[in-house]
C-alpha cells in the first residue's frame, strides 16, 4: 500500500485505486488518475494505492471485482469508477465534478 | 515397449466427487466431475440453490471436504436462516471450518466505467477464501449477475470463461447456478459451453400438484442418461429418484417368507411367497385387505425383520386400532422400531413426488417387508400409463432390494375384479382376490389365489374369516361362488411344490 499526497496532506478529497499486481493497464490507471487529480482537483486529495495481490482480503469490504477500480471514499457519496480511467470526461462524472 | 502396447486404448475413468444427494450419484454413477465446473440451470425456485449447498453440506459432514459458497444475491446471514428452516446447521460447520459463506454484491448502479478492466479482482477475492479453508468444493450461486452488473460483455465472457478454468486449474470441484434462459440453457447462453456438466431443473405444476424434473444435458467424458428424473424438496433435504438404472436384473431368491397366515401359505406352494416378490390383494371394499396385509407385517416384525406400512387410506392410530380388534398388536412393533407406518393422503402431492418419498423411506427404513394399501388411492391422482410406470419402478427397487411387496387394491363391485386390475397385475408375481359372497344365506368372505409365478398353487376357494384371534381361512362351506366362478365343495388339497 502506498499513499499519493497531493500538496496538503489533509485534503478534501478521498481516494482508493484497486489493482492487482504492477500490470500495465494498473499503471496506466495510476498516471491517468495523477493527472486527472492535479488537472481538476486542485491538490486537495489523498490516494491510497491498494494492490490486491499483497492484500487480498481488502477486496471484499468494497466489494471489488473489477480491477482497476478507483472508489472515491470523501467526498460522500462513495462513488466507484472502474477501467484505466482513460477517458477523463467518464471519470470527472464519476467523481462528481461533471453532471452525468 | 512394443509398438502394440503404444497404441493400446488407455482408458482413464473420470474422477467423481459424490454430492452425497439420495440418487443424483446413481444416475451420475459417482457424482460431479471431480476438479471441474458443473452448471446447474433452472428457473426461479427450482431447487438450485438448496441443490448447491446441498453438495457443500454433505461434502463437509461426510466427506470432511471444506466448502465455499458465493452468493451473489443472498448475504450469507440469509443463507444461514433459510437453510437452518430446512435443517441445515450452516453456522455449526461455520465454526468448524468446513464451510465459509461470502456474499458479493454487485450494483451497476454504483459504478461508472471508463476504459479496460477485467475480473481480477474477484479471481484475487475467491483465490483468498478458497485457501483460508482449503476449500475443495465451490458454489458460486449465480455468476450471472455479473452480466447485468458491468456493460462491457465481451469482456464479461471472457472473464467468466477464465473463470471456469481458474476453478479447474484450482482443483476445487465447482457448482455454478444458472438461470434458465429462452433460447439457451442459460439466460447468456454461455456457461453451458464452458461447463464439463450441465443439469437443468425444471418445476412443472399440473392439476395444482407440484413436480420437480431434473435432467442430465451434458456430461463431458462420461455416459449419462437422457432421461428425466423426479426429485423432491422438503424438509429432509433432496432425494432423487433413480428411474432408469434398473430393470430386469435383479436376483430372484428361492427362500420362502410365510404371509402370516398359516393356511394361506400353504396355499402358496405350501411355504408362502418367494421372499423379494410381489403380492397383490384385490377385493372390494370390507372384504379384509387391510387385515391381511396387517398379518404379513406382524408375522415379518415377529421374525425380528423390519416392516414398512404405507396407508394412503387410514392413520396409523386407525390401523392400530382396527387390528387391535382381530387381535393383532401392531403398536409393540412400532414401538420396538420393526414396524414404520408412513400414512399420507396421495392426492395431497403427485404422483411422482410420492414415489420418490416412498423411495427414500425405503432407503431410510431398509425394511424386508412392504406393504401399499391400498394402490387404488394412487391411480385415483394419475394417468393409468403413469400409474404403471410409478409401480413398475418401486416394484424394481423393491425386487433388487429383496423386500418382499403386499399391495392392496379396492375393485368395483360391480365390475369385475380381473379386468380393474389388469394393468398392475401382470406386474405382480401373486396376486390373490377376496370378494364377499352370499353362500347359505349369509355373506362370506371367499378367498382365492388367481396366479403366483414359480410355484404350484392351490386353486381352492377358502372362507377367509376375521375373529379376535386373527385371520383364518377355512375350507369354503360350498354353494354359490359366483355366477361363473368354479363350484367346489371344501376338500382341502394339498399344493404341491414346484
Amino acid at each position: 500500500m502506498s499513499t499519493v499526497d497531493g500538496n496538503e496532506a489533509t485534503g478534501t478529497w478521498k481516494l482508493k485505486l484497486y489493482i492487482a499486481g504492477q500490470t500495465p493497464r494498473s499503471m496506466a490507471a495510476l498516471a491517468n488518475l495523477k493527472k486527472i487529480v492535479d488537472d481538476h482537483l486542485g491538490g486537495q486529495y489523498q490516494i491510497e494505492v491498494i494492490d490486491l495481490l499483497e492484500n487480498p482480503q481488502l477486496a471484499k469490504g468494497d466489494q471489488i471485482l473489477a480491477v482497476p477500480t478507483l472508489v472515491k471514499d470523501l467526498p460522500l457519496p462513495v462513488r466507484k469508477i472502474i477501467g484505466d480511467l482513460s477517458n477523463t470526461e467518464r471519470v470527472l462524472v464519476g467523481l462528481d465534478l461533471r453532471p452525468a | 515397449m512394443t509398438p502394440a502396447s503404444n497404441r493400446s486404448p488407455v482408458t482413464v475413468p473420470l474422477a467423481k466427487v459424490p454430492t452425497g444427494i439420495q440418487g443424483f450419484d446413481e444416475i451420475t454413477e459417482g457424482g460431479l466431475p471431480k476438479g471441474r465446473v458443473s452448471l446447474v440451470a433452472g428457473a426461479a425456485g427450482s431447487g438450485k440453490t438448496v441443490f448447491a449447498m446441498s453438495f457443500l453440506v454433505n461434502g463437509a459432514e461426510k466427506y470432511g471436504d471444506p466448502g465455499l459458497f458465493v452468493s451473489f444475491e443472498e448475504t450469507s446471514r440469509d443463507l444461514e436462516t433459510n437453510f437452518a428452516s430446512q435443517g441445515f446447521d450452516l453456522k455449526k460447520l461455520e465454526e468448524q471450518g468446513l464451510l465459509a459463506l461470502d456474499h458479493i454484491r454487485v450494483e451497476r448502479s454504483e459504478m461508472e466505467e471508463t476504459g479496460e478492466y477485467d475480473l481480477e479482482g474477484l479471481f484475487v477475492r475467491l483465490g483468498a477464501e478458497i485457501d483460508a479453508i482449503g476449500a475443495r468444493r465451490v458454489v458460486l450461486d449465480t455468476i450471472e449477475v455479473l452480466f447485468s452488473a458491468f456493460k462491457d460483455e465481451i469482456m464479461i465472457r471472457a472473464e467468466i470463461k477464465r473463470l471456469f478454468q481458474w476453478l479447474a486449474d484450482r482443483g476445487v470441484t465447482a457448482i455454478v447456478t444458472g438461470e434458465s434462459g429462452e433460447r439457451h440453457i442459460t439466460r447468456h447462453g454461455l456457461e453451458e459451453y464452458v461447463a464439463d456438466f450441465v443439469v437443468v431443473f425444471n418445476h412443472l405444476v399440473n392439476d395444482e400438484t407440484a413436480t420437480r424434473r431434473l435432467r442430465i444435458v451434458k456430461y463431458r467424458g462420461s455416459a449419462h442418461g437422457t432421461n428425466e428424473f423426479s426429485f423432491l424438496i422438503d424438509q429432509r433435504g433432496i432425494s432423487v429418484l433413480p428411474i432408469s438404472s434398473l430393470g430386469l436384473q435383479h436376483p430372484a431368491p428361492t427362500e420362502r417368507v410365510s404371509t402370516g397366515i398359516a393356511r394361506l401359505d400353504e396355499m402358496l406352494g405350501a411355504e408362502g411367497p418367494y421372499r423379494g416378490s410381489s403380492i397383490l390383494i384385490s377385493g372390494t371394499a370390507g372384504t379384509g385387505k387391510t387385515s391381511i396385509a396387517t398379518s404379513f407385517v406382524e408375522a415379518a416384525c415377529r421374525r425380528g425383520e423390519k416392516a414398512l406400512y404405507f396407508a394412503f387410506e387410514e392413520s396409523p392410530e386407525q390401523i392400530m386400532r382396527n387390528m387391535r380388534s382381530i387381535g393383532i398388536d401392531l403398536e409393540q412393533w412400532v414401538k420396538e422400531g420393526l414396524l414404520r407406518i408412513h400414512a399420507e393422503r396421495p392426492q395431497n402431492t403427485g404422483l411422482e413426488m410420492h414415489l420418490v418419498r416412498m423411495n427414500r423411506e425405503l432407503e431410510e427404513c431398509s425394511p424386508s417387508v412392504c406393504v401399499i394399501d391400498p394402490i387404488t388411492n394412487l391411480t385415483s391422482i394419475g394417468t393409468y400409463s403413469s400409474i404403471r410406470a410409478t409401480l413398475t419402478r418401486l416394484i424394481d427397487t423393491m425386487k433388487t432390494r429383496h423386500i418382499t411387496a403386499l399391495f392392496t387394491s379396492l375393485t368395483d363391485a360391480s365390475g369385475s375384479a380381473e379386468s380393474t386390475d389388469v394393468g398392475v397385475s401382470s406386474l405382480m408375481d401373486t396376486w390373490i382376490l377376496v370378494r364377499n359372497l352370499e353362500a347359505g344365506g349369509e355373506r362370506r368372505r371367499g378367498l382365492y389365489v388367481l396366479k403366483s409365478r414359480g410355484m404350484a398353487h392351490s386353486h381352492q376357494i377358502r372362507e377367509f374369516v376375521l375373529s379376535p384371534n386373527g385371520v383364518d381361512l377355512l375350507d369354503w362351506p360350498g354353494g354359490d361362488w359366483s355366477a361363473t366362478g368354479p363350484q367346489r365343495s371344501g376338500t382341502a388339497v394339498k399344493a404341491t411344490k414346484p
